[in-house]
């Protein structure tokens, strides 16, 4: 057993093991750092299959992002979650049964490839100066110059959309209105009220 | 052929096929928490991406790898998305519970 196979069966199964705490966790905060260590571990697994920039990728937006996006909105919101799982035990049995067929189907129709050797070798080392992000790069701004912008368009969506919803107008604060201060008149603040004297009885 | 052989394609595909089921077990589980179940929807994204880098790399196709990255551009703007909508509802509801969202209903 070679030395990267080694690695590649440790990162599965600390993978696997982290999806496992993601899922089951009692606090949502550590389900959160879990999803963080099995993205930062799959990270790892694409370094293995030779795709650095996505691995970078990976750790950059997910990890740094969307995680810490995750957490502030987790932390944010004052939930009572031991609430969110006073049933927890009970969906038990349907999701292990669906999970477990779900795994099954797939593993069959896989493992043929596995029973047959050298169907799926891997491919032999990359040339010298080969770059994984040059070779994106090219593919990217030539062939897929439209999807990309299309990616652009939808990230503006996502950005305008997120503002959007959770904006809201709220002016508790006092404040001035300069406008109205030029605009004022003299009338609009005293008035000058004619009333007759009045004389004190003697 | 031993178990722990070199691992082939049908490794990193067993490997994704079961972070997925996980993600699906994962969904059932926390039926009643939603930020548990968008967290099991970036763990399903995680299982196809792998998929996708499996097959460019067996296949020396870097294709699949640009796929992966438009798959994360869509993965994020969703994820940006739903937490905003998750922030929007706990402030009108008060709540984050699945099975109490029923006020759509006729």
């Amino acid at each position: 057993m070679t030395f990267q196979t080694a690695v590649f069966y440790v990162f599965a199964a600390i993978l696997v093991f982290a999806a496992l705490r993601v899922v089951t966790s009692r606090n949502p905060v550590h389900a959160a750092l879990w999803l963080v260590l099995s993205f930062f571990t799959a990270a790892g697994v694409w370094m293995l299959l030779q795709a650095e920039f996505l691995a970078i990728v990976l750790v950059l937006v997910y990890v740094g992002a969307v995680m810490v996006l995750f957490l502030f909105v987790v932390m944010m919101l004052d939930v009572n979650f031991d609430k969110l799982r006073e049933r927890f035990r009970s969906y038990i049995p349907v999701g292990a049964t669906v999970g477990i067929l779900f795994l099954l189907e797939m593993t069959l129709v896989l493992v043929g490839g596995y029973l047959q050797p050298g169907s799926t070798s891997a491919p032999g080392p990359v040339p010298a100066g080969y770059s994984n992000t040059r070779a994106l790069g090219l593919q990217i701004y030539t062939d897929y110059a439209y999807p990309l912008e299309i990616a652009a368009v939808i990230l503006l969506v996502a950005i305008i959309a997120a503002i959007a919803l959770t904006h809201r107008e709220r002016r508790e604060s006092k404040y001035q209105n300069p406008s109205e201060q030029v605009r004022v008149r003299a009338s609009d603040r005293l008035r000058v009220l004619r009333m007759p004297a009045e004389k004190r009885e003697p | 052929m031993s178990l722990l052989s070199q691992p082939t394609l049908t490794h990193y595909l067993v490997l994704g096929a079961i972070l997925f089921a996980i993600s699906v077990i994962g969904i059932f589980l926390n039926r009643r928490n939603v930020i548990i179940m968008l967290m099991a929807i970036e763990l399903m994204l995680l299982a196809v991406n792998l998929n996708f880098i499996a097959f460019a790399h067996f296949l020396a196709d870097p294709a699949g790898q640009i796929f992966v990255f438009f798959i994360l551009t869509v993965a994020a703007a969703e994820s940006a998305i739903g937490l905003a909508i998750l922030v929007l509802l706990f402030r009108n509801v008060g709540t984050i519970d699945v099975e109490e969202l029923g006020r759509l209903k006729g």
